[in-house]
């Protein structure tokens, strides 16, 4: 079973992955919106991904009003 | 359809909708891929007759409140179908607000009875907003787990009357819906929309775009934003047509819902078409280029054999595989919420995909023009729709003026706002604070708006005055949010921006902890209501009587700024 930190620390790797910005440049505190420049599609197809990556699903009402990649893992941890 | 002229409410026409195509599907609901549900008419009212005597049960009657918070789902028509049926006034919330918000509106519109989903519920139910919430009797909740705790809601499932209820007659002046235009930072906007509104708006876009039996109209905008309420609702149900709703509202299950269900009708936001034109223009890119080269000239070849009006069955065989991807069956896509950049809708029709734009507000009851494609004029909003009064006032030299709108659609008013309603609704007719004119064949074309609001691509209102509460007590001596545009005026619905400015204290500099914490408070909020810039102004703001900002005073003042030096990003 991840720890919190595991699973924040893997959202972070992948978002990295998926939209290209420096390694190390994000943290749990920060808002994805801002941070990475996407719009709600974009974040769309990021949970699509992260569901993949964490075999989990995530219905829309979990992640609605979520913008920073800390309550993120939190929502996801609660369903590994 | 059914000739709605011969109806006085919305709850009058469902019920005959139901008896007349009881062997219809009316609803089919997927997850993930997977198909959950697929129910007739008959079926549909089987489940909505049990839920209404609940209500009857629970004391509610003509007029009175109830309120869904849904994401879109079956329950959702169910569920209003009931509130109608007991005469009941509708409010629609928006699901994806906070719940501090949601509770601001239902208290703000005294509902009775709530009905909501479990995972909205969960969040909903613990929130400090609940307090003082005095006239909420009863919280109705699907889906929730066996063992959940309910925190003094019901379950929806098992809120069933033993007996029939009795159906409540209403009239067309009385209100059927109340539908929040905005207003949970400031005055609360509950547009007052009778059962007139609804069915006149239902028979003039249904003239331009029809339903019938065998039509599915892929639901995707919130069913409580009025155009989806009306082309995902009542419009499909009064000619026996069938909605479908994703409950998992990703890019690929909407790929993949169009050749599934062969969708007829969609209706999307501005960002979504946006989105898919890049998707597809990525995947024409990746042609090589001999092929590359044979598929412009086959969209060219459409483009010129539909300059006229669309001709869909040659569309469809010119460029088959453009058409297979959305099912083959798409009559149009309706764009809706907020303005559409000309080059996306011209992209579509290219192809031989037909993009209803239009022009409305929830105010006059959805779409106030829409294009009726023959031709299709992508520079503009189309010509109005059959019954409304569309004049522009005051206007300059080009002929741009604002835009004001007379029509059995416009709403009764604003609730419990009379003197907003007085100042938005002059002799009968609508001010929308839209600029515009008409061009010599009547479409209309629209250049910007005088009121100090955005509206995002996601087709989000935001007035700037909403914002400011994330602004309470920022160590400056005073600050407003104004949009970009109702500063500096500009021709265009695009890319419109919040901007927030502010007055140091004297001896006060502008320094790093500021932009800090400001931008620390930007935030915080939901993504589409940010602030995008930062003005410092050095004078302080011309004050009313009451010590209220003169908002239209130092917009002028700010005017005289240059506007590319004045903003700083934060």
């Amino acid at each position: 079973m991840r720890t919190i930190e595991q699973t924040t620390q893997e959202i972070l790797q992948l978002a990295t992955q998926q939209f290209k910005v420096p390694a190390g440049s994000l943290a749990p505190e920060d808002d994805f919106y801002q941070k990475l420049g996407i719009d709600s599609l974009q974040a769309l197809e990021m949970l699509s991904r992260l569901e993949n990556h964490f075999k989990i699903e995530l219905p829309d009402y979990e992640v609605q009003g979520v913008s920073d990649f800390r309550t993120l893992a939190e929502r996801i941890q609660a369903r590994l | 359809m059914l000739d709605l002229r011969n109806y006085n409410s919305i709850g009058e026409a469902l019920r005959d909708a139901l008896e007349t195509w009881p062997a219809e599907v009316c609803l089919i609901e997927s997850d993930r891929g997977e198909e959950k549900l697929r129910m007739t008419y008959r079926a549909f009212k089987d489940a909505a007759l049990p839920l209404a005597k609940a209500l009857q049960d629970s004391g509610i009657s003509a007029g009175d409140r109830v309120s869904i918070i849904m994401t879109n789902q079956s329950k959702w028509l169910i569920s209003a179908y009931a509130i109608f049926y007991c005469g009941a006034t509708l409010v629609p919330l928006d699901f994806k607000l906070k719940p501090e918000e949601q509770w601001q509106l239902l208290k703000h519109s005294a509902v009775k009875i709530l009905i909501t989903e479990y995972g909205i519920w969960r969040q909903l139910g613990a929130s400090q907003g609940r307090t003082g919430a005095a006239n909420l009797k009863a919280v109705l909740v699907t889906e929730a787990p066996s063992n959940a705790e309910l925190n003094g809601g019901v379950r929806w499932e098992e809120s069933h009357g033993a007996q029939l209820p009795v159906f409540v007659p209403r009239s067309r002046p009385d209100i059927a819906c109340i539908v929040y235009s905005s207003g949970t930072g400031g005055t609360p906007k509950g547009c007052q929309m009778t059962n007139e509104n609804y069915l006149e708006q239902c028979m003039a876009l249904t003239s331009l775009y029809p339903f019938w039996p065998g039509v599915k109209y892929l639901s995707i905008l919130p069913t409580n934003h009025a155009i989806d309420f009306m082309v995902g609702f009542f419009g499909p149900f009064t000619c026996g047509a069938a909605v479908v709703h994703l409950r998992t509202l990703r890019p690929e299950y909407v790929r993949e819902a169009f050749p599934k269900y062969q969708i007829t009708y969609v209706s999307l936001v501005p960002l979504v078409l946006k989105n898919l034109q890049k998707g597809l223009q990525a995947r024409f890119d990746a042609l090589p280029g001999s092929k590359r080269r044979a598929f412009e000239a086959v969209r060219n070849m459409n483009r010129a054999l539909t300059k006229n009006r669309p001709r869909l069955w040659l569309s469809r065989k010119l460029l088959g595989e453009v058409h297979a991807a959305f099912g083959g069956k798409l009559e149009a896509i309706i764009v809706g919420g907020a303005f559409t950049e000309p080059q996306t809708l011209q992209f579509f029709y290219d192809l031989g995909l037909p993009v209803a734009n239009g022009y409305g507000l929830t105010e006059a009851g959805t779409a106030v023009t829409v294009n009726d494609l023959k031709p299709f004029r992508a520079d503009t909003v189309g010509k109005p729709l059959p019954g409304m009064e569309v004049e522009i006032r005051s206007p300059d030299a080009e002929g741009i003026g604002e835009v004001t709108v007379r029509s059995k659609t416009v709403m009764a008013g604003y609730l419990n706002e009379p003197e907003l309603t007085a100042e938005t609704i002059v002799d009968g007719w609508l001010r929308t604070g839209d600029m515009g004119r008409f061009d010599a064949s009547g479409h209309l074309q629209l250049f910007g708006r005088k009121k100090n609001m955005i509206v995002t691509e996601e087709g989000k209102n935001v007035y700037a005055e909403d914002v400011e509460q994330a602004f309470e007590g920022l160590s400056v001596k005073e600050f407003c949010v104004f949009a970009a545009s109702y500063i500096w005026p500009q021709r265009s619905m695009v890319n419109e921006k919040l901007l927030l400015v502010v007055h140091l204290e004297p001896g006060q500099a502008f320094a790093e902890e500021l932009r800090t914490e400001i931008s620390s408070r930007n935030s915080r909020l939901i993504n589409y209501k940010r602030v995008h810039g930062l003005v410092v102004y050095h004078e302080d703001f011309p004050l009313t009587a009451s010590l209220k900002i003169k908002r239209n005073e130092l917009a002028q003042r700010l005017a005289a700024m240059d506007r590319e030096q004045s903003i700083l990003l934060i």
